[in-house]
Order: C-alpha cells, then sequence, then structure tokens
C-alpha cells in the first residue's frame, strides 16, 4: 500500500475544507442573487416600471374628427356624414362560432371580403378592432344590431366618412380619402391611428396636402389589458380634438356650375379674382366621384374610370399641359410693344409667310394688319413677321413674367407648368441654334410652347389687372399687396382693347359676348394643333380633333375676373372653349342668365352631371368589357 | 431545543427555530398564491397549505429515525427508485410522449423527485463503506459516476433537464466533499469553459440565437425571451417595497406566465420588492446554513457527507430558480420550494429537511460512537 497518503486525518481535514468552500461557493452565490435583485429593482427600476406600466395600460386611439373643408363664402364642399360600420374585436370572438359566416350572410359580403376578414383577423392584435364593413344601410346596421347578443365580438357602431356634395365637381380640387397603405403607416412612423378602422387620409388633391390641418388630435381611451388582450377596467380617458376647417378661395356654386356646363367634354377650366388671385374655381373634367373613392371605390367603377378616353383619373389643371396656341398673343403683342414696334405698324397677310425654305400658311388671307386687327382677327402671319424681328429671349421673358410656364406656390401634389421656349433653353435642352421658325411656332403659341389650366388663367388675369398676382387657394386673413405689372400702362391698354375687340366687335369669339348690359368680356381664343398642318381643322376623330382654348377677363374697361379654359379636341377655340368660358363669366355677374343658358344644353345632353354618371356607371356595370 | 417543564419532552426536542423558519417561507409562499390566484384561497393557496401540512409531519416524524435504518434502507431504496426510473421512461416510450409520473391510482409518483434525496444518501454510504486510502483511486471513482450518471440519464432522456441538472449538481457535491482529486472537477470545468465558444462558432443559427436569446432576452421579447424578459419586468418594476399585496399588475394581468409556479418569485418580487426578496432569500440561505452546520457536526462520515447532500440539494432548488427567474440561468423548469405551487417541491424539501433533522437529533442524543 505504497500510495495510500490518504488517511482518515487527512480525510477529516479535506472534508472541513472544503466544507467551507462549498458554504462560501454559496454565500457567494446568494450574495450574489441580492446583487442581481438590487440592480434589477433598484438600478434599473424606473426601465422596468415603464415597460410593466407599457404592458398594463394600452391606449386605444379614438379617432378626431376630419375637419370640412369650405369654399369662400363658408359653404361646405367637403363634410363628414355619419355612416354605419361593423366590426369585430378578436378578443370578444367565442371559439367555433362563425361569426363571420354568419355576417357575410346578414351584410351579403363575397368571398373576397370574407377572406380579407380572416386574413386581418389572424394578423389583428386583440383589443383592436377588425372591419368587417363600412358604410353599410341602415337596414343593414338595424340587422346586425338586433343579433348583437348572438354574435359575440361583433361591434355595429355609428362613424363617420368623408362627403362632398359636388361630388365629381371638385374631384380634381380635393382629391379624396381612403385607408392608409402600408407605405404611408410607415411613413408615419408607425402611428397605431392609421391602423383603426374607419380612419382615413388625403390620398390626393388638398385633401392630402392639407392633411396636417384637416386631420386633428387623436383622443385616446387608456384601458388596462390583460397579456391576452382582454380588457380589464377603463381609465382616465383622453378627449380627441377635431381638425380644423379650412377656407379655400373657390366659389362653390361656380366650381359646380363650370363642372357641369363643360358636360361630357374633356378638359379644364380655373377661374379667378384678377385682384387677389383667389382661385375661384378649379376644374377638371370629366373626374371619378370622390364619394365613392372614399367610400373604397369598386371594381367595376374603377374600370370606367381608368379606361375611360377622357382621362377623369387626371387633374388636367395642374397636371394636363397643352400648346398654348394663339392665346399666347396678346402676351406676345405686349412683348413686342416693350421691344419699340409700333402698334400701328402694318403687315400684309397674303395667307402666309415664307420663313427660310418653308411656307406657313394662315387661317385666311387676312389683308393688311396691324396688331389690334391681328389681335382681334388672330392672324399668324403678323405674328410671324413681328417674331421674327424682335428678340426671341426677350418677348419670351415677358410672355413667361406674364404666366405661362411657370410654377405657382399652390398647395396641389404635383404641378407641372410646362415650358415657355427660349433660345438660352434651346441651347441648353436640345444642343442647337434658334431658328426663324422656332421664333414663328412660339409667337403663335406652337412648337415648344407647352401651358397648364392654371397658366390660362394666370396670364389674362395679370392682364386685366396690371398686377403680378399670384394664384392662392387658401383663404387667410393677411392680404399681401400686389405688385404692379412691370410694363408701360399704356401697352396694357392697347392689348386690351384688342382683347375686347376679340368677343365684342369683329373676332374670332363674338359668338361668345356676355349676354348682361354693360358688361364686356375681353379674351383670346387659341386653336392648338395636336397633329400637323396641313391636317387640322374638323377631323372625324375625336382624338386627333385640335385643342381648343380661351382666356378672358371681364368686365374688358374694369377688370374682376379672369378665366382660362381648355376643351380637348374640342375644334376651333371659338366654337368650343369660349362659350364656356363666357356661361361661367356670365355666372359670376348674373346666376339666373347663367342656368338658363345651361338648362336646355344639359336637357340636350340628358340630364344633369350626377345623373349622366350614374347612367354611365350602369351602363358600364351591364356590359363590363371582356376580362374586367 | 426549548426547554420548558410544560412542554413534553420529544415536542421540546425538536428543532423549532428550524420548523418557524420553513413554515415563515412556507406561508409567504401561500400569500404570493393567494395574490396570484386574484386575492383568493383558490385554486391554489388552500392545496399548497395542506400539502406542506402534511409533508410537515411527515418531516417531524421522519426525524426520529435512526441513522442506522437510514444506512440500511437506502441501497435498496436506491435501487426502487432507479427501477421506477426505467419504468416511467418506458411508459413515456410507449406513450410516444414525456413522461414523468407512475399512477397509483390516489396520487401519483414522480420518482426523479425521490432521486434528489436519494442520491445523496447513496453516495454518502459508499464513500462510507469505501476505505479511506482508496476514495482517490479508480475503485473510489468509477461506482460513484455509475451511481449518479445511470438516474441522471435516464432522468435526462425523460426529458426533465431541470431534475438532471439538480441531481447531478447534489451527487457533485456529495464526491467533492468525499475527497475526491481536485483535477476531477477542474477538468470537465476547464474543458466547458475552452469548448463554449468554440461550439458556439460551429452553431447553426437557429441554435445560436436560443442561445442569444438567453444572454440577452429582450431581443427576442415576444419569442423565447418572452417568460425572462416579462419576469425581470415584474422584479424590476416591484422597486424597493414592491407594488403593494395584490397589486402586481405583471401577475395579475397575466403578462407574467407561470406567476404561480416557476416564477412565482418574480410574483413575490413584484408586490414585495427588494425588501420581500431580500427576507425570502436570507430565510433560504438560513436554512441552507443550518443545514450545512448539521453536514460540520456530523458524527458520522455518512452524516457528514449526506446531510451535506441534502443541503445542496436545497441550495441548488432555490438557487437555480433565484437564477433563472432573474434571467442568470436559461429556463430549465425548476420551481422556488416552498413558493411555488406544486407538492413534488414541498415534498423533496420536506423530506431533505426531515432526514436532516433526524441526523442533527442523533448528534445531540446518540451515544457517539465512532
Amino acid at each position: 500500500m505504497k500510495h495510500v497518503r490518504f488517511t482518515n486525518a487527512h480525510q477529516s481535514i479535506t472534508f472541513s475544507r472544503r466544507m467551507m468552500l462549498v458554504g462560501g461557493a454559496q454565500a457567494a452565490i446568494g450574495t450574489m442573487l441580492i446583487g442581481r435583485m438590487g440592480w434589477l429593482a433598484v438600478a434599473q427600476n424606473q426601465k422596468y416600471q415603464l415597460l410593466s406600466e407599457s404592458n398594463r395600460v394600452q391606449l386605444i386611439p379614438v379617432p378626431p374628427r376630419r375637419g370640412w373643408i369650405i369654399d369662400r363664402a363658408g359653404k361646405p364642399i367637403a363634410i363628414n356624414r355619419s355612416s354605419f360600420r361593423v366590426d369585430i374585436v378578436p378578443q370578444q370572438l367565442e371559439k367555433g362560432r362563425d361569426v363571420v359566416g354568419e355576417l357575410a350572410r346578414l351584410l351579403t359580403l363575397n368571398a373576397d371580403e370574407v377572406d380579407r376578414i380572416h386574413r386581418d383577423l389572424s394578423a389583428s392584435r386583440g383589443f383592436q378592432p377588425v372591419q368587417v364593413a363600412e358604410n353599410v344601410t341602415y337596414e343593414q346596421y338595424a340587422g346586425v344590431t338586433v343579433r348583437l347578443p348572438d354574435l359575440p365580438g361583433v361591434q355595429a357602431t355609428r362613424g363617420f366618412s368623408r362627403y362632398y356634395p359636388d361630388g365629381p365637381a371638385v374631384a380634381h380640387l380635393l382629391g379624396y380619402v381612403g385607408s392608409a397603405n402600408a407605405k404611408e403607416y410607415e411613413a408615419e412612423r408607425k402611428n397605431p391611428l392609421l391602423l383603426i378602422p374607419g380612419v382615413k387620409i388625403g390620398k390626393q388633391g388638398l385633401e392630402k396636402t392639407l392633411e396636417p390641418y384637416l386631420r386633428g388630435t387623436p383622443g385616446g381611451q387608456r384601458v388596462e389589458v390583460t397579456a391576452g388582450g382582454k380588457l380589464v377596467k377603463e381609465l382616465d380617458p383622453k378627449p380627441d380634438r377635431s381638425g380644423q376647417t379650412v377656407q379655400l378661395t373657390i366659389d362653390q356654386g361656380l366650381q359646380q356650375f363650370a363642372a357641369r356646363r363643360m358636360g361630357d367634354q374633356s378638359g379644364a377650366l380655373v377661374a379667378m379674382d384678377v385682384t387677389s388671385g383667389d382661385i375661384l374655381a378649379f376644374v377638371s373634367m370629366p373626374a371619378f366621384d370622390p364619394n365613392s373613392f372614399s367610400e373604397g371605390i369598386g371594381r367595376t367603377e374603377w374600370g370606367n374610370l381608368s379606361t375611360n378616353d377622357h382621362i377623369p383619373l387626371l387633374n388636367k389643371v395642374a397636371q394636363g399641359l397643352y400648346p398654348s396656341g394663339s392665346t399666347i398673343k396678346p402676351a406676345m403683342a405686349l412683348a413686342f410693344l416693350k421691344q419699340g414696334i409700333d402698334p400701328k405698324r402694318r403687315v400684309h397677310c397674303a395667307g402666309g409667310w415664307q420663313i427660310g425654305n418653308r411656307y406657313f400658311r394662315c387661317d385666311a388671307v387676312h389683308g393688311s394688319m396691324d396688331m389690334r386687327s391681328a389681335v382681334e382677327r388672330s392672324c399668324n402671319t403678323y405674328f410671324w413677321a413681328t417674331g421674327l424681328i424682335t428678340d426671341p429671349e426677350k418677348t419670351t421673358e415677358m410672355v413667361n413674367y406674364l404666366g405661362y410656364g411657370q410654377e405657382f406656390d399652390l398647395p396641389i401634389p404635383t404641378q407641372r407648368y410646362g415650358t415657355m421656349p427660349s433660345p438660352e433653353w434651346l441651347e441648353k435642352k436640345y444642343h442647337r441654334k434658334w431658328q426663324g421658325y422656332d421664333s414663328a411656332n412660339t409667337s403663335i403659341g406652337q412648337g415648344y410652347v407647352l401651358v397648364n389650366p392654371l397658366q390660362l388663367a394666370v396670364m389674362p388675369a395679370r392682364m386685366g389687372s396690371g398686377l403680378l398676382v399670384q394664384p392662392r387657394l387658401l383663404m387667410n386673413r393677411t392680404k399681401k399687396s400686389v405688385p404692379r405689372l412691370d410694363v408701360d400702362p399704356e401697352h396694357l391698354a392697347i392689348v386690351r382693347d384688342a382683347m375686347a375687340a376679340v368677343v365684342n366687335e369683329r373676332g374670332t369669339a363674338v359668338a361668345s359676348k356676355l349676354p348682361i348690359d354693360g358688361v364686356l368680356m375681353a379674351g383670346k381664343t387659341g386653336t392648338a394643333q395636336v397633329f400637323r398642318l396641313g391636317e387640322r381643322g374638323h377631323q372625324g376623330s375625336w382624338a386627333l380633333r385640335d385643342h381648343a382654348l380661351f382666356i378672358a377677363f371681364a368686365p374688358a374697361d374694369k377688370p374682376r375676373y379672369a378665366i382660362g379654359c381648355i376643351i380637348e379636341h374640342g375644334g376651333f377655340g371659338a366654337s368650343a372653349a369660349a362659350p364656356i368660358v363666357r356661361d361661367s363669366m356670365t355666372y359670376l355677374f348674373d346666376k339666373q342668365k347663367a342656368f338658363a343658358a345651361l338648362d336646355p344644353l344639359e336637357k340636350q345632353w340628358g340630364g344633369t352631371l350626377a345623373e349622366r354618371n350614374a347612367r354611365q356607371l350602369e351602363s358600364f356595370k351591364s356590359a363590363p368589357p371582356a376580362g374586367a | 431545543m426549548i426547554t420548558s417543564a410544560i412542554i413534553p419532552r420529544p415536542l421540546a426536542r425538536l428543532p423549532w427555530r428550524l420548523i418557524f423558519l420553513v413554515a415563515g417561507i412556507a406561508l409567504f409562499g401561500l400569500m404570493v398564491l393567494f395574490s396570484a390566484a386574484g386575492g383568493s384561497l383558490q385554486p391554489w393557496a388552500l392545496k399548497q397549505g395542506s400539502v406542506f401540512l402534511f409533508f410537515l409531519g411527515v418531516a417531524v416524524l421522519m426525524s426520529w429515525l435512526p441513522e442506522s435504518t437510514i444506512k440500511a434502507l437506502i441501497f435498496p431504496g436506491y435501487v426502487l427508485i432507479v427501477l421506477m426510473l426505467v419504468a416511467v421512461d418506458v411508459l413515456g416510450f410507449a406513450a410516444k410522449g414525456a413522461q414523468r409520473w407512475i399512477d397509483l391510482g390516489p396520487i401519483s409518483l414522480q420518482p426523479s423527485e425521490f432521486m434528489k434525496p436519494a442520491i445523496a444518501l447513496t453516495l454518502a454510504r459508499f464513500y462510507e463503506l469505501l476505505p479511506v486510502g482508496e476514495v482517490r483511486n479508480w475503485r473510489g471513482i468509477w461506482p460513484a459516476l455509475a451511481m449518479l450518471g445511470v438516474p441522471a440519464f435516464l432522468i435526462l432522456v425523460q426529458p426533465d433537464l431541470g431534475t438532471c441538472i439538480m441531481v447531478v449538481l447534489c451527487g457533485v457535491t456529495v464526491m467533492f466533499l468525499a475527497g475526491l482529486p481536485w483535477w476531477l472537477f477542474a477538468a470537465p470545468a476547464v474543458t466547458i469553459a475552452v469548448a463554449a465558444p468554440i461550439a458556439y462558432s460551429m452553431l447553426h443559427g437557429y441554435q445560436r440565437k436560443r442561445i442569444d436569446v438567453f444572454l440577452d432576452p429582450e431581443s427576442d421579447p415576444l419569442g423565447a425571451g418572452y417568460h425572462i424578459a416579462q419576469s425581470k419586468i415584474a422584479i424590476g418594476s416591484g422597486g424597493i417595497w414592491g407594488k403593494g399585496f395584490l397589486n402586481g399588475s405583471q401577475s395579475h394581468l397575466d403578462y407574467l406566465p407561470e406567476g404561480h409556479t416557476d416564477f412565482a418569485f418574480a410574483a413575490l418580487a413584484e408586490e414585495w420588492g427588494l425588501i420581500g426578496g431580500i427576507i425570502l432569500i436570507c430565510a433560504f440561505a438560513a436554512v441552507v446554513r443550518w443545514g450545512m452546520k448539521v453536514a460540520a457536526n456530523g458524527r458520522t462520515r455518512f452524516a457528514q457527507l449526506s446531510a451535506a447532500g441534502l443541503t445542496a440539494c436545497i441550495f441548488f432548488y432555490a438557487s437555480i430558480n433565484l437564477m433563472m427567474v432573474m434571467g442568470l440561468a436559461p429556463v430549465v423548469g425548476v420551481p422556488l420550494p416552498l413558493i411555488s405551487y406544486g407538492g413534488s417541491a414541498v415534498m423533496t424539501v420536506m423530506l431533505c429537511l426531515g432526514l436532516l433533522m433526524a441526523f442533527e437529533r442523533q448528534q445531540r442524543t446518540a451515544a457517539r460512537t465512532f
């Protein structure tokens, strides 16, 4: 037993030594546990208290009522209408009951909807309601309400939905509202308000740009909930604040009248107050019904809208670009005057003008023309000839100064402001020198000239008032003083006189005199070529016809209002656009006379705008195109 | 230990200080269960109270067991428990699921619970029988390893990782105190310390994630880290003085999972705060200290080793649970004895205490025999 060094004594010493070690380790672990607990409960107490509170208390946001939008006189153009909706609170559902199926029967939901509800339910957090249907009829609402005791978890509530009394007439001005999509939810850093069924945000137009004012501040119902999402008790609520009412410069009556007056044509009209720049009408037609967008648009209606060749989904006022055509001529005349052209200088129109190796053909053989008659009769030859002897850079500068090609500071989501070409611009964009034919094209508003309907109203407003007015859509009390145009008042008088002659003497728009005693309208027609010279005029196919334009202000001697209008493929400006401007202008002075002009037209078209829209949708539904 | 003429001698000889201490802990536990049930004796507190009283009685009766009887019963008892463990595994295999219980009509037995004190006693008996000189030889090591390894393996495959760890730790403590060479304990510890990072780097993404979640439960607060994260919130939000009896939001609103069983300490800390937690930890420390004293004063090698092993069992029971609840150890499913709802932990701890009381009584009364 050589190796046996381990004896009883050894063993006893080892045992007590190791007992001390074990005891020490136990004490160390005990101390560590107390230390750890102290760290959690004292050092990190605040952090964990916060976490515990956020566990315990859930904030159920109470959506605020969206602010109204009213017109300049206080008439509502976007309001909230009470509506009925049905939701499911997932935590209150009872297992083994097909509540969704029962609701689908009561509310006649289709399979797509039922699918969506099941998807939402499985993705939801217990206490947040899931939408079953909104804008249900009162009968359906009542039907669900009486069965509520048999439908655990179902909520039938009265809410509010956006309502636009004028429907399509304000569609492109106001846009529409809708439920937030995933991108908008992310963009607002996951604002829980956006997840509540029935909460809509601005998607287009002023509803979108004015969202911060219109939304208001959500209130909150603070509730104590269990981990399973069961509500334990309600704590003190935080009241919500409705969105602000926003007043626009729009004249609701004129807006609606102009929209109706356009009939089935595709176009845009903008009316302005010439001294303040207030936009009185902002009409793009045809248009969708923003009410059906706000309720969630049906597939047939969408199909109808997106396949229509009159593009009802495009806001033509802000995003439609058209050649200005002859509406540019008054501005051209001003530019010529500023460069020293004598208004009495005469040009002989023999039916056209030779520029380089090309012969430009005028609409007619006008004979000897001075500035006034050239504007009055819209003689291209005069402007070609005079454009060639003036500085295109300076000319463009003046036209641009009066509004064409300018972007305005307006609360609309997108604004395409077109082009007013100049030698410098041409060099930069197309890397070529300005040629004679460029001057010729520009001086009659063709070639590279592209304007939007807003500019068509700003131009006559500035010329009519002699002020550098800026268009505006929002009424606010502080009115900035508007600077005078940097133009010789005498020159302005000459051009205004010529524009008055267009409508009231022997001009191109004599058929569109105002039917009001003592009020004369001054204007200028424009016909913008869609296709090449020679094919112009009355084409059989609608899409190949020229655009018709008209700009005007009235009264001619003491201007108050200006209107710009474009009718796509309307043919001559005088025949399509001028009468619409005339009737809209009439509305501003005498509503009765204006309606007297509109009524027979609407009878001829087959009813008012709303009636015709409904009929069109009906016909679309009955004969859907293949694949829709 | 109370000397009084009125109280009969057998009663006066009971270790009353310990009994009051344990009863105090149990009472604290009953209050936690009362609160966890939303201020009601049902369904937990009443049942737990009667189970405790029953096993307290058993423990007091056990204190009269003579050491010789314990010695005589321990090997057959060990074999019987191992056989029951085999039976449980076979039944579990047949039922294609986890199986920890043997159903005996009115009561169901969980043999792995008995193994905790049994392993301490068995190894203590083995080292008592082993000639002194053999302790550091191979012959002193492999039978102990086998006696520990077989039940540990049988429990691990149930699967019950928590109990397995506890059985191993109890056994290892006895072996350590028996005087086995240092390297036997140091080598595995060093190996694990070195191998862990290497193993971690070789793990798959999802396996690694599980370890990451343990190290930082907040990184996955809704998934695997949910228990620990909510438990830490409960403890941390309690602060120094706690939210007050019946006012714990974490446990009452069900954010704290298992608030009446494994995570009962978190529920306690939420309502009673740091103060309540420290009082409880100190109470356990006092129990453990009492047990260690019994071990140190043991008259025989068997009494020394088994008392230390039984004390270690109580210690590991409490400390593993507390470490788990405070986020210092992974969630392995070890309840807090005398506090958590459930009879088996009470039974095990009271068996340990009963045996300890038996050893303690014999230290005071029996003739000293070496």
